[in-house]
């Protein structure tokens, strides 16, 4: 009894820049799914807190910050209350460096898959930043709350939201496939992550309104898509701030960028994930 | 004549070993590194003995349906061959043609996380191994009732014991149906149950006619499962023969591993002397230091020492356990009464003691070899229980036409007579 198959699949060395390989990610794309699901169940296992872990970690910083900014530094806040200001700005930044921070580990982490059985790679960062959707759905909820008790109804400009989510999804996407393959060569990534987001989170907007940043210094500010991200959010839900400009398409560009240079560096470093992980 | 699964041509594979700690470079030593190496390029070529082929100029082909089994010695560059036919590592050059899906079994429970229950990772596993979900919704009870693990599906699989981890982790493994079935040693874990249901089910896949690369130390599973073998030395692929021509040749051309121990003069203790061992030694009918041996030839086992100066009444001698720890038995080299008288006193000197054990003695299964060295009831000079590990391959043994296992270490060729009594 023989066995039909038409599926037929030539082994060689890769040279140079390695395609895409989109067909390999769609035939696994269940697995997408799977891995997702397996770190979001991990997550919490065994937590007191369990998912409540995804509202905490925003909401004790915006009571900090409200508290230290707000309160004693009275950083002002666009006419709206401090917590709130920066509660909106938190929750995509809790998304972004979560993600960023999971992501960049989530190659080395599994080693033991990688040096054992073939998938598409691209699947563990990618995983690990969608998991991280989820929590963010948590909080969002509780944004809603906080909204209704601050009774702020949301603008008319709301429906631009999932583009700003995109807008950061695609940043932690793209610069979590740089440090996960530079992770998996250069051990150093995991000490320099934490710095990295330490650092982003100072240049972004969040205890601090943009509009404090001097004209001058406004595009170069705007470099940095999380604050495209993060003064959208607070445009979209909260009405404060002028409405997408040139800022925004620089940020959308320059996330754009790190995308597909991210994409490039990880097709052309995978051959040796097995080999160095 | 089937269709052709596998082609392999002029694989190689280079791995690069100068560089300090491969695994873990860290920016500084990279760009300090480049720097030296500039200095290098300039005053002399690419170095050579800054990478290691693992695979070379291998070539080979099997047709679908076919069982191939692969036997070397370790680092001989088997499991980096499965690892390229399984796309988790590039080849360096060369090229391999697949036709059909791939399934792997290079480690058991591939993807099991510990926090998860029994029934999340078969669902990962499965999904890793490339299995749809609704393939594993369909085979769920069978993995289950196979792995025997129906009370503990819902437990997460850090309680589980190690033998229901296993269980479990082949279970959902051998549910996959790849056209291609390439297994690396998972054998070499479990009990005994487990490896025959392993064998079993491997058989089984066999029968339906799928193809399957087969790589195992264990040659009596090799012989079970394989109509034809590869052997593989050094990266290179030496022989490609029906299975029992081949595990002849790489049994009798010394290409196992070890067969010997040498102690280290901090392993032995400063009150043996004036005894001081050097090494024990199996070694196989043609002379040569073999890890395995076959049960249907006889063999030595030698004790390599030196006396610093002349001792009394000493005996030399072996322990035999069975890797389990039942023991089989204790021989001195002065048991002989005559050996007795004529060596007891023994000069300062270079000597070997070596025993010659008959064929058709042991039963498949791995033995130790202990030595001790001592004047009965007056000082012990040397002991060490553990000494060396070494392998008995049945192949050819008596009642070997029936494919059970027989229990206990011995495993004599009795002289029956059977006659009609009328």
């Amino acid at each position: 009894m023989t066995v039909k198959t038409d599926l037929k699949i030539i082994i060689k060395p890769s040279s140079g820049w390695a395609a895409l390989n989109l067909k390999d990610l769609w035939i696994y794309r269940e697995l997408v799914y799977f891995m997702t699901w397996r770190d979001l169940k991990v997550r919490y296992k065994q937590t007191l807190l369990g998912a409540s872990w995804a509202v905490l970690q925003p909401f004790l910083t915006m009571v900090v910050f409200s508290i230290f900014f707000g309160g004693l530094a009275k950083v002002p806040s666009d006419n709206v209350p401090y917590p709130i200001f920066s509660f909106t700005a938190l929750l995509p930044w809790t998304l972004f460096s979560k993600a960023l921070l999971d992501a960049s580990k989530s190659l080395v982490s599994s080693s033991h898959i990688i040096t054992k059985i073939y998938f598409p790679r691209i699947i563990l960062p990618l995983a690990s930043i969608l998991a991280g959707i989820v929590d963010f759905f948590i909080a969002f909820v509780v944004l809603l709350g906080m909204m209704v008790f601050y009774k702020i109804a949301p603008t008319v400009n709301i429906w631009t939201l999932p583009f700003f989510l995109l807008l950061a999804l695609v940043t932690a996407l793209g610069v979590g496939l740089w440090l996960s393959a530079l992770n998996v060569l250069y051990r150093d990534i995991n000490y320099a992550t934490h710095f990295i987001t330490q650092f982003w989170m100072f240049i972004t907007p969040i205890a601090y309104s943009s509009t404090m940043i001097p004209d001058k210094w406004k595009l170069i500010y705007s470099l940095n898509p999380m604050a495209g991200v993060v003064n959208g959010f607070r445009w979209a839900l909260l009405g404060i701030g002028e409405g997408p400009g040139v800022d925004l398409m620089v940020s959308v560009v320059v996330a754009i960028v790190l995308l597909i240079s991210g994409l490039i560096y990880f097709k052309r470093t995978e051959r040796l994930f097995a080999d160095m992980v | 004549m089937s269709a052709l699964a596998i082609r392999v041509e002029n694989l190689g594979k280079r791995y690069r070993i100068g560089v300090p700690a491969i695994k873990y470079n860290t920016l500084r030593e990279t760009i300090s590194e480049s720097f030296s190496k500039t200095r290098k390029r300039l005053s002399k070529n690419k170095d050579s003995n800054e990478y290691i082929w693992a695979l070379r100029d291998v070539s080979f082909n099997v047709r679908q349906g076919h069982v191939l089994g692969i036997i070397g010695k370790n680092g001989a560059g088997k499991s980096t061959l499965l690892k390229i036919l399984s796309r988790v590592t590039e080849p360096t050059e060369g090229e391999v043609e697949i036709h059909g899906r791939v399934g792997s079994l290079l480690e058991v429970g591939t993807g099991f996380h510990p926090e998860l229950t029994g029934r999340e990772n078969i669902y990962l596993n499965g999904a890793i191994l490339g299995m749809k979900r609704t393939e594993i919704d369909r085979k769920f009870d069978e993995i289950v009732s196979f792995a025997e693990v129906e009370q503990f599906i819902e437990t997460p699989v850090k309680r589980f014991s190690s033998g229901m981890y296993l269980r479990l982790a082949f279970a959902v493994a051998a549910h996959l149906e790849p056209e291609i079935l390439v297994v690396d040693e998972v054998l070499a874990v479990g009990d005994a149950e487990f490896q025959r249901k392993c064998l079993g089910k491997m058989s089984d896949v066999a029968k339906e006619g799928r193809t399957v690369l087969f790589v195992s130390h264990n040659m009596s599973a090799i012989l079970r499962l394989t109509e034809e073998t590869l052997v593989v030395d050094k990266g290179h692929l030496l022989l490609r023969a029906p299975t029992t021509e081949a595990i002849d040749y790489y049994l009798s051309h010394g290409l196992t591993q070890e067969g010997q121990r040498y102690w280290n003069e901090d392993e032995i203790p400063r009150n043996s002397h004036p005894f001081h061992p050097i090494a024990v030694r199996i070694r196989n009918r043609a002379g040569h230091v073999m890890d395995t041996i076959r049960s249907v030839e006889p063999f030595n086992v030698e004790v390599e020492y030196s006396l610093k100066a002349p001792i009394t009444g000493l005996r030399v001698g072996v322990y035999l356990t069975s890797a389990r720890g039942e023991f089989v038995f204790t021989s001195f080299d002065t048991d002989d009464p005559q050996k007795f008288e004529s060596h007891a006193q023994r000069p300062a000197g270079h000597y070997l003691s070596r025993c010659l054990i008959p064929a058709n003695f042991f039963n498949e299964g791995r033995f130790v070899v202990g030595v001790n060295a001592s004047s009965y009831k007056i000082k012990r000079y040397f002991q060490d229980e553990q000494a060396l590990l070494f392998n008995v391959d049945p192949a050819g043994a008596p009642g070997m036409h029936w494919p059970e296992k027989r229990l206990g270490p011995i495993r004599p060729l009795l002289d029956w007579k059977i006659e009609e009594i009328k």
